[in-house]
C-alpha cells in the first residue's frame, strides 16, 4: 500500500500544476478559517469579529468549519481528474502496466492517494477547528468538545466519495476537462430528475429519492449550517428547525457510492484495450 | 530448453476485424526473435496482449513456467512499445526512479543503465526536452533497469534519423551479445535480418511461419549470371531440371536452384558447354525476398 501511495505521490508532487492545486486546496480553506477567526477592524468604522456570533462555539464549530471547508474540494477534484487525464494523454498508463503494475494496483494507487489526501485534509481541519474553538468557545468541557465530531467523519467520507466520483469520471472520459464537465452534467441531471418526480408526484418523495443520488447524498452528509446559526440566536423559532445531524445511513449511502465508483473504475480499465 | 513465453491459439477481435487469429508460438531463452509482418498484421496487438494492455478474445498465453501472474512476470520483462512513454515534466532520473518503484528494483541501477545508453550527462534534464532518439534510448534504459530475462522491442527505430537508427541497432546488438533474449517486432526486414536468429512471420493476424531464419523457405539459393552468349545461356538453363525459375533483368540472369549446387560445379559445367561467364555470384535469398515469397504464396 505504501508503495502505491509513494508511486502516486511522486507523479503528483513533481508536477508543478498539481503541486500548486494541492497546495491551494489545503491552504485556502485553512487561511479562510484563520482569517475569519481574527478580529477585523474596518478602518475604525466598525469591527467584524465572527467569533462573537457564536459560530466558533463547540459543538457547532465542527458543523460550520467542515461545511465551509468542503466547498474547497473542487481544487483537489481538478488534481484527481488530471492525474487520470495525464496518464492517458502521456500514455504512461500503458507504460505503467507494461512495467509490471497490475490494473488493480493502478486504480488502488489512485484511490489510496485520494484517501491519503482526504485524511490529511480532515486532520488539518480537525486540528485548526479545535484550536480556534478552544480560543473562542464559551464551553470547553471535553464532553461538549467531542460532541458532533462525527462531522469530521462525515467530512472525510464526503471527500473520499466525491474524489472517487471524479476518479471514475476521469477513467470514463480520459480527459480532465470533460470529466469536470461530466460532474456538472451529473449535477444538472440529478436536479432534472428531482424536478420530474416532483412534477409527477410530490416534492417530499422526490427529495427522498434524490437523497440517494451520488452528488446529493454527498451534500446531504453535512447540511447547510445557516438555519442552525439563526436557530442559536432565536431558539424559540420552531418553524425553522431542521435535521442537520450526521446520520449513519447517510454515511452508508456515500460509502456504497464510493465502493461502486472504485469498482467501476477498475472494471472499466480491465475491459479497456489501451 | 527454458521457455520464456508460450502463446496458445491466441485470438483478438476488434469488433468485426480479427487482428490476431489463432496464433501459437513459443519463445525460448537465449534466442533473438523477430516478429515480421507488414503494417497492421497484428504484431503490436500480439505484444499488447502478452504485455497486459490489450485483452485477448480467445486462447491463452503464459510467461515463464506459467506459475506467476502476468503483472509479476512483467517485472522480469523489459518492453518498449511504439513510442517512448514517460512523464514529460520529470527528468530522466525521476522517470526511471518511478519505474524502479514499480518493478521493485534498486535505484543504483539507474545510473548504470543511463551510462549504457549514453544519457548519463543529461539525466537531470526534463524528458520533454529530449529529442526522439534520446527518448527512445531512455526507453531502452528503462526496459533494461531490471536486467530483464527478455527484452521486447516494438518498432524501436521508427521515426529516427539514420544516426539514431544506427545507435539503437548497435545497442540491440550489444544487448543480444550478452545473452539476453530479445523479441523484436518490425516491418524493417534488414533490421530483423541483422540481429535475429528466429522469426515469426505474420500476415493479417495469421502466422505464416515460425522457426529459424535460415529454414524459412526451403531454398538452395540462386545464381546471378552474365555472359556474352546470353541467349544460349538462357536456353541451357531452361532445359536443365536443376534450375527452376529464370529471371532476366537488365541483362542480369537470375537462376533459382531446385537442388544444391555450388558455384565451382556450376562454372565447370558452363565452361564445358562452351559458355564463358563474365559474372557469377551465388546468393541466398535475403530475408526480404524470402518474406515476399512467403507472403506472396498466399495471395
Amino acid at each position: 500500500m505504501l508503495r502505491l501511495i509513494n508511486l502516486e505521490l511522486q507523479k503528483l508532487l513533481l508536477n508543478r500544476a498539481s503541486k500548486v492545486l494541492i497546495f491551494i486546496s489545503f491552504i485556502l480553506p485553512f487561511t479562510v478559517l484563520v482569517l475569519s477567526s481574527i478580529k477585523i477592524n474596518f478602518f475604525g468604522f466598525f469591527t467584524l469579529e465572527l467569533g462573537e456570533l457564536g459560530i466558533f462555539n463547540f459543538p457547532i464549530i465542527w458543523h460550520i468549519t467542515t461545511f465551509f471547508a468542503a466547498q474547497f474540494k473542487f481544487f483537489f477534484a481538478i488534481v484527481v481528474v488530471s492525474m487520470i487525464g495525464n496518464e492517458y494523454s502521456n500514455k504512461t498508463i500503458k507504460q505503467n502496466l507494461i512495467d509490471g503494475l497490475s490494473k488493480k494496483e493502478f486504480i488502488l494507487s489512485k484511490f489510496y492517494t485520494i484517501v491519503f489526501f482526504s485524511l490529511l485534509a480532515t486532520a488539518l481541519i480537525g486540528v485548526s477547528s479545535l484550536l480556534i474553538g478552544l480560543y473562542y468557545s464559551s464551553y470547553t468541557e471535553v464532553a461538549i468538545i467531542v460532541r458532533e465530531t462525527d462531522f469530521l467523519l462525515a467530512y472525510f467520507v464526503k471527500l473520499v466519495g466525491f474524489f472517487s466520483l471524479c476518479l471514475y469520471f476521469g477513467m470514463l472520459v480520459k480527459r480532465s476537462a470533460f470529466a469536470l464537465g461530466f460532474l456538472f452534467v451529473l449535477f444538472i441531471l440529478e436536479n432534472i430528475i428531482l424536478g420530474l418526480i416532483t412534477w409527477q408526484f410530490n416534492y417530499d418523495l422526490a427529495e427522498k429519492i434524490q437523497n440517494y443520488f451520488p452528488l446529493k447524498s454527498m451534500y446531504k452528509l453535512i447540511d447547510q449550517p445557516f438555519q442552525r446559526i439563526v436557530m442559536t440566536k432565536f431558539p424559540d423559532k420552531q418553524e425553522i428547525a431542521y435535521d442537520y445531524a450526521v446520520h449513519w445511513y447517510e454515511i452508508v449511502i456515500v460509502i456504497a457510492w464510493t465502493a461502486l465508483f472504485v469498482f467501476l473504475s477498475y472494471r472499466l480499465l480491465k475491459k479497456r484495450d489501451l | 530448453m527454458e521457455t520464456i513465453l508460450t502463446i496458445n491459439n491466441l485470438t483478438k477481435k476488434f469488433g468485426y476485424l480479427t487482428a490476431v487469429k489463432d496464433l501459437s508460438f513459443t519463445i525460448n531463452k537465449g534466442n533473438v526473435y523477430g516478429i515480421l509482418g507488414p503494417n497492421g498484421s497484428g504484431k503490436s496487438t500480439t505484444l499488447g496482449i502478452v504485455l497486459n494492455v490489450v485483452n485477448k478474445t480467445q486462447g491463452s498465453f503464459h510467461w515463464f513456467d506459467g506459475k506467476t501472474t502476468t503483472h509479476d512476470a512483467l517485472k522480469k520483462v523489459g518492453a518498449i512499445i511504439e513510442r517512448p512513454n514517460f512523464y514529460p515534466y520529470m527528468s530522466a532520473y525521476q522517470n526511471l526512479r518511478l519505474v524502479c518503484k514499480i518493478k521493485d528494483v534498486d535505484y543504483s541501477k539507474i545510473d548504470e543503465k543511463l551510462e549504457i545508453v549514453g544519457l548519463l550527462d543529461r539525466k537531470d534534464h526534463k524528458f520533454k526536452t529530449y529529442s526522439l532518439g534520446m527518448k527512445q534510448r531512455l526507453a531502452i534504459a528503462s526496459a533494461l533497469l531490471n536486467d530483464p530475462e527478455i527484452l521486447i522491442l516494438d518498432e524501436p527505430t521508427n521515426g529516427l534519423d539514420p544516426q539514431g537508427i544506427h545507435q539503437i541497432r548497435s545497442l540491440i546488438k550489444q544487448i543480444a551479445s550478452q545473452g539476453t533474449t530479445i523479441l523484436l517486432a518490425s516491418h524493417l526486414l534488414d533490421e530483423v535480418e541483422k540481429v535475429c536468429s528466429h522469426v515469426v512471420v505474420l500476415r493479417k493476424g495469421v502466422k505464416l511461419y515460425s522457426g529459424p531464419v535460415e529454414e524459412m523457405i526451403s531454398s538452395h539459393g540462386f545464381f546471378e549470371l552474365k555472359s556474352n552468349k546470353h541467349d544460349e545461356l538462357i536456353s541451357l538453363l531452361e532445359t536443365d531440371s536443376k534450375f527452376g525459375n529464370i529471371k532476366v533483368e537488365n541483362g542480369l540472369v537470375t537462376a533459382f536452384l531446385n537442388e544444391p549446387m555450388d558455384a565451382t560445379e556450376f562454372n565447370t559445367y558452363m565452361f564445358n558447354k562452351g559458355i564463358i561467364l563474365s559474372h557469377l555470384v551465388k546468393r541466398k535469398e535475403s530475408l526480404e525476398e524470402q518474406f515476399l515469397q512467403l507472403t506472396d504464396k498466399l495471395n
